[in-house]
């Protein structure tokens, strides 16, 4: 058809550019999601993104807007975009396995808030995709099934525990995506495959439906292209849900209005603590020149302290572990997940059980929990580290007293290969250093692509205030507007 | 040695899982590597810090009792490994 766009490459466009295609009717959502899964088609077996494929439903779904649009029906900004979900968030009548052997066959009897909303929006879910185990990870490595590869370089991990959706952004997989972020699940694998990611304030997106890891800190937010597409997916996701205890009661702004392209007057601090602990020299860089990109586009610029820093990895790994031990009772082989028919009593069904549905980092992290919240270590680990995460708390709300929002690296280092860090749990749980603080005060924070260090992406992490999520989008917004970062596509060896 | 082989057994016995011999040796010299990292906090003076309890300034979160869409039975036991009439099952336990 005259004007028709070349189909094939439908898969680089951003949600908002392709609801510009879709309302001038220059394409189809069916051709959308056409496109889209003869990427999957083309790319997935390098990537391994997804753990379950939903095409029969996707293509139901985009019929269904099809139709919509042709009665001149509303579109909302979602409607017939593809979008990914990662396989710790409930989809009634689609397999949810969580990446583990004792979910590989559960099928919820229904869906989480968030995709409840998605659905009603008319997005257009392509599949579930991979992740470490239960969310505990920061490679998919951990994953029961296979690990996913970075787009940028099959010989990398593409992080975690959300590297399945960042990896099918990415590659054009997917337009869209969801992750869960509990320490970085979101913004260190957005950072490891150059595309954008936001963990929301606490309580801001719905948990309900989605399986639990350590439930103070697990928040659902959107993987994308770009800012725009972040802020339109915040749009369909955020707002109270009487499911969730733990929800917000505000009302949910219009993102997109703070898509803003200015940040003159925005006052930025660069959390001196983080800035002289140990990082790739390539990010260093690259983080040193956002900072002088953003003072040369108005704001003030400057050192903050954040004195607990470095208090914030331990604390993050005694009381998600704690709360993980916790969440993780639920699978005794009683109710669903993989039972054990042998069992000769209760207690040696919830054993059998247990020992063959967890995988490795799973049992170790049950372990850690259950020992630092046991008699005799409860006070020197678990309470320790609540008072000490009511400093660090602390810390944030003093700085920002004084700056608008807070800028950093994402992680200390770019994409690792597979391997390399996995027979020393630590290493890896080093990954989150700079992501799992934000999670500890319960604040918002994104990263976006800000460079490249020896081919691989680096993001740049920007956290705000509790519930500031808009100055979060307009200064990532006018840096992404004086950038041309995020429009980097990977090419697929 | 922060953690022996006989504190990751009881852990293990705690935890509802059940090692070889291996993975108690793993676990015993992962966890302690673990641990060690822990060290650091006593360094923290938290006399008079009160424990963080949640992060939201949330207080005693009440609804309507209202009666709401609930799941069938059928629906709640789709994914039970051994149901039997319409319930779920467990080892004899008395």
């Amino acid at each position: 058809m005259k004007g028709r766009r070349n189909q094939l490459s439908l898969f680089r466009l951003t949600a908002h550019e392709l609801h510009d295609l879709l309302v001038k009717k220059e394409i189809s959502a069916q051709e959308l999601s056409e496109s889209i899964f003869s990427r999957i088609g083309s790319v997935e077996d390098r990537i391994a993104a997804y753990i379950t494929l939903t095409k029969e439903r996707a293509f139901e779904c985009a019929r269904a807007v099809d139709r919509q649009i042709q009665n001149g029906g509303e579109t909302s900004p979602l409607s017939g975009i593809p979008i990914a979900l990662k396989d710790n968030i409930c989809t009634g009548g689609v397999r949810t396995t969580a990446a583990s052997k004792m979910l590989a066959d559960f099928i919820p009897p229904y869906s989480a808030t968030v995709v409840k909303k998605l659905d009603a929006t008319g997005a257009v879910v392509t599949g579930k995709t991979n992740m470490d185990e239960f969310a505990m990870g920061s490679s998919t490595e951990n994953s029961a099934f296979f690990p996913t590869k970075n787009p940028w370089n099959l010989e990398r991990a593409p992080g975690g525990s959300s590297g399945g959706s960042a990896a099918a952004v990415a590659s054009g997989e997917a337009v869209c995506a969801l992750g869960s972020d509990t320490g970085g699940s979101i913004r260190q694998p957005a950072s490891f495959c150059g595309v954008v990611g936001m963990k929301p304030t606490y309580g801001a997106v719905s948990r309900y439906g989605v399986i639990a890891y350590a439930s103070s800190f697990d928040q659902v937010g959107p993987i994308t292209k770009d800012v725009t597409d972040c802020a339109l997916m915040l749009n369909a996701i955020c707002g109270h849900d009487p499911l969730d205890s733990m929800s917000l009661k505000s009302d949910v702004p219009d993102y997109t209005s703070h898509l803003v392209n200015g940040v003159r007057g925005l006052k930025i601090g660069v959390p001196e603590e983080y800035m002289s602990t140990e990082m790739d020299s390539g990010v260093r860089a690259a983080v040193e020149k956002a900072m002088a990109m953003f003072g040369s586009l108005g704001a003030t610029v400057d050192y903050a302290t954040l004195p607990h820093s470095s208090y914030a990895l331990p604390v993050y790994y005694i009381i998600a572990p704690a709360e993980a031990s916790s969440n993780m009772a639920r699978f005794d082989g009683v109710r669903y997940g993989a039972g054990a028919g042998d069992a000769e009593d209760v207690i040696d069904l919830f054993i059998k059980t247990r020992s063959r549905g967890f995988g490795p980092e799973v049992k170790r992290r049950i372990m850690l929990g259950t020992y630092a919240l046991s008699a005799g270590y409860y006070d020197a680990y678990y309470l320790k580290a609540q008072k000490v995460r009511t400093l660090i708390k602390e810390d944030f709300d003093r700085a920002f007293l004084k700056f608008d929002l807070l800028l950093s690296p994402t992680t200390p280092c770019t994409a690792f290969r597979f391997g390399e860090k996995t027979d020393d749990p630590y290493q890896m749980y080093l990954t989150d250093v700079y992501t799992a603080p934000a999670n500890l005060a319960g604040i918002p924070a994104i990263t976006i692509p800000c460079g490249f260090a020896e081919g691989m992406p680096v993001g740049l992490q920007l956290m705000g205030r509790h519930q500031g999520e808009a100055t979060l989008l307009r200064a990532a917004y006018t840096f992404e507007q004086n950038t041309d970062y995020h429009k980097c596509f990977p090419e697929i060896g | 040695m922060l953690i022996s082989h006989k504190d990751v057994e009881n852990v293990a016995l705690l935890s509802r899982l059940e090692l070889t011999v291996a993975e108690k040796e793993i676990y015993t010299r992962q966890l302690g590597d673990i641990l060690k990292h822990f060290k650091t906090l006593g360094l923290v003076d938290t006399e008079n810090v009160p424990p963080m309890v949640q992060v939201l300034p949330l207080k005693n979160v009440f609804r309507e009792d209202w009666v709401g869409q609930h799941m069938s039975r059928e629906d709640a036991l789709s994914n039970c490994p051994d149901p039997e009439e319409g319930y779920f099952k467990v080892p004899r336990i008395i």
